[in-house]
């Protein structure tokens, strides 16, 4: 019997792919919040406890008391030693993540005070490139390391990032051993870094200055692997468990003291501060 | 316009070129060697030369870290396990003698055949072999032994039980026992510098790299994979992000070129560690006399002004 020929039926366009969520659609419950309410809620969803991405500058105003923030090197902005181009010019990245976030880089350093203790900040902002630490990244790090340890202050950091900079090439894995450095030195200072991780905190952020805190604080569900859940199944085919590489996965393990829910950050690292300062 | 790289060469040369031959064979080596460097910076490497160094950094036949370690090091004896979980056969650790000296030594391993491929796991760090490594570094401060690492790995394994077991927080704590320590050290990438697993054993007061070897912050298949949303697109990654020797010296990522035989150090293992051993030699020297706390503190200095900004 001769076969009938169906491929006509498949030779339409391809199907739409889904709509992208809006970002204000909860990914864990399908709630959906007008900004403001997002924003009042810290962006944590008042169905499910998800905890939505929070940008630099929203970031700091969370924790700090009102006014108390002191941006430092804002006005860093990275080269681009390799003339890097992919699909699309390094520069040209930089200019669009510039422009779209208001940022000079993936960073944001400054002096606060939390509940009226001071601290130096570094906060990643995951909009900016991914969070991807480059030369910029690294030099505000080494930086507020240097103004914490200057003033005598603990440093308060937080990360959200998929690791280093792939368009800064060798220099971008450099900034692994610079953050560590600044650690070290921090640390001799006698001032503590705590690190707070939130999603995602990956790659060469983990195995730098992310990992190193006195105290590691992270927030309910961030993924925090070294190696992303992708690559590990592409390389080991393994099966991997539902929780790999989560905060609460990580807690079992060993690797992070505590997860710290959002609305309790502020105080959770107040706490901390007074800890630390009492000497 | 003369690149800093360049005239630090060139500043090293004239010095060197000034001098009657203190150390006979070593210094007309020497100066080959920055002369040879030189040239290399000048004529600035063509994309079909970083991927052909790609190609010899992974061949088959290259000299892997023990076939170094068994050529270099006089008596060497292999310490095993990280005293907490188990012996990471990817990276091994050990003391030796270089010129009539002790020095503890952490490197990178790779298999030559399958069944030693799999043992050492293509070179790809645990974990486990990550604080094996601090274990030893922290035995050679305390007894005043220089260290000497070897950097030959794809990158530290991406599996799930590495990441159950702390895969990123052992490689910063590496990197910050590196920064620790009050001996010489010198690294030196004698094949694949792959990324985080690599920079692990790297923050040492020389950094080094072999003529062919690579240096980046990802596989050219990675990056590929990730920007150009394709993996066989490798060799455009790699010529966008030049890991090879030339262009890490001309970043001051490293300190030196480490010249092979010619064609590649695959074609004959003793000249290929004789020329290893000289440049260790060479670079241990230097440091030899330097006060821990002048040791520690340049070579936090130095990566401290890694990065290039606007």
């Amino acid at each position: 019997m001769a076969r009938i020929d169906v491929s006509i039926e498949h030779k339409h366009a391809p199907p739409e792919p889904p709509a992208k969520k809006h970002p204000n659609t909860c990914p864990g419950c399908g709630s959906h919040y007008r900004d403001d309410e997002l924003e009042a809620a810290l962006r944590v969803c008042r169905q499910c406890g998800y905890h939505f991405p929070v940008k630099a500058r929203e970031r700091i105003g969370q924790l700090v008391d009102p006014m108390s923030f002191e941006e430092q090197a804002e006005d860093l902005r990275s080269a681009d030693p390799l003339e890097f181009f992919d699909l699309r010019a390094y520069k040209e990245r930089l200019a669009e993540a510039e422009l779209a976030t208001g940022l000079g880089d993936a960073m944001v350093i400054g002096s606060a005070t939390i509940e009226t203790q001071p601290c130096e900040l570094a906060v990643m902002d995951f909009s900016f490139m991914g969070g991807s630490m480059g030369s910029v990244t690294g030099e505000k790090f080494a930086r507020a390391c240097e103004h914490a340890a200057e003033a005598g202050v603990p440093l308060v950091s937080v990360s959200a990032s998929g690791g280093a900079r792939m368009q800064e090439g060798i220099l971008a894995l450099m900034q692994l051993p610079k953050t560590v450095v600044a650690v070290e030195e921090l640390h001799e200072a006698r001032c503590a870094l705590i690190s707070v991780l939130a999603h995602p905190t990956t790659g060469g952020l983990l195995a730098s200055f992310a990992s190193l805190g006195d105290v590691l604080l992270a927030e309910p569900g961030a993924l925090m692997s070294f190696a992303g859940p992708r690559v590990v199944a592409q390389t080991t085919r393994e099966k991997l468990p539902d929780d790999f590489g989560l905060a609460e996965s990580n807690l079992r393990f060993g690797h992070v003291d505590a997860i710290v829910p959002r609305p309790e950050l502020r105080m959770t690292l107040a706490r901390l501060l007074r800890l630390f300062g009492s000497d | 316009m003369p690149r800093d790289a360049e005239i630090r060469l060139r500043d090293r040369l004239s010095r060197l070129g000034g001098l009657d031959l203190l150390r006979g064979a070593r210094l007309s080596g020497e100066l080959e060697r920055l002369q040879r460097q030189l040239d290399r910076i000048e004529a600035e490497p063509t994309d079909e030369e970083i991927w052909r160094s790609v190609e010899l950094a992974r061949h088959q036949n290259r000299p892997y870290t023990l076939d170094y370690v068994n050529r270099i090091f006089e008596d060497f004896f292999e310490l095993h396990g990280d005293r907490g979980r188990g012996d990471d056969a990817a990276l091994v650790t050990g003391l030796g003698q270089l010129e009539g000296r002790t020095v503890a030594i952490v490197g990178h391993q790779k298999g030559r055949d399958l069944k030693e491929r799999t043992t050492r796991n293509f070179g790809m760090a645990y974990p486990e072999g990550y604080r094996k490594a601090v274990r030893v570094m922290e035995l050679a401060d305390r007894h005043g032994f220089p260290l000497v690492s070897l950097v030959d790995t794809p990158g530290a394994y991406p599996g799930v039980a590495a990441e159950q077991h702390g895969q990123g927080g052992a490689i910063a704590r590496c990197q910050a026992a590196m920064a620790r320590l009050g001996v010489p050290t010198v690294a030196c990438i004698i094949g694949e510098g792959g990324s985080g697993g690599a920079v692990a054993i790297a923050l040492a007061d020389r950094v080094l790299m072999q003529e062919n070897a690579i240096y980046s912050v990802i596989s050219p298949e990675g990056c590929a994979a990730i920007l150009w949303r394709d993996a066989g697109e490798a060799r455009k990654a790699a010529a966008a992000f030049k890991p090879d020797a030339a262009h890490c010296l001309e970043l001051g990522v490293i300190d030196g070129i480490v010249p092979e035989p010619e064609g590649g150090a695959q074609g004959n293992h003793d000249e290929a560690a004789r020329l290893l051993a000289a440049a260790l030699a060479d670079s241990l020297e230097e440091l030899e006399d330097v006060p821990r706390r002048e040791l520690r503190a340049a070579r936090r200095e130095k990566f401290r002004s890694m990065g290039v900004l606007a």
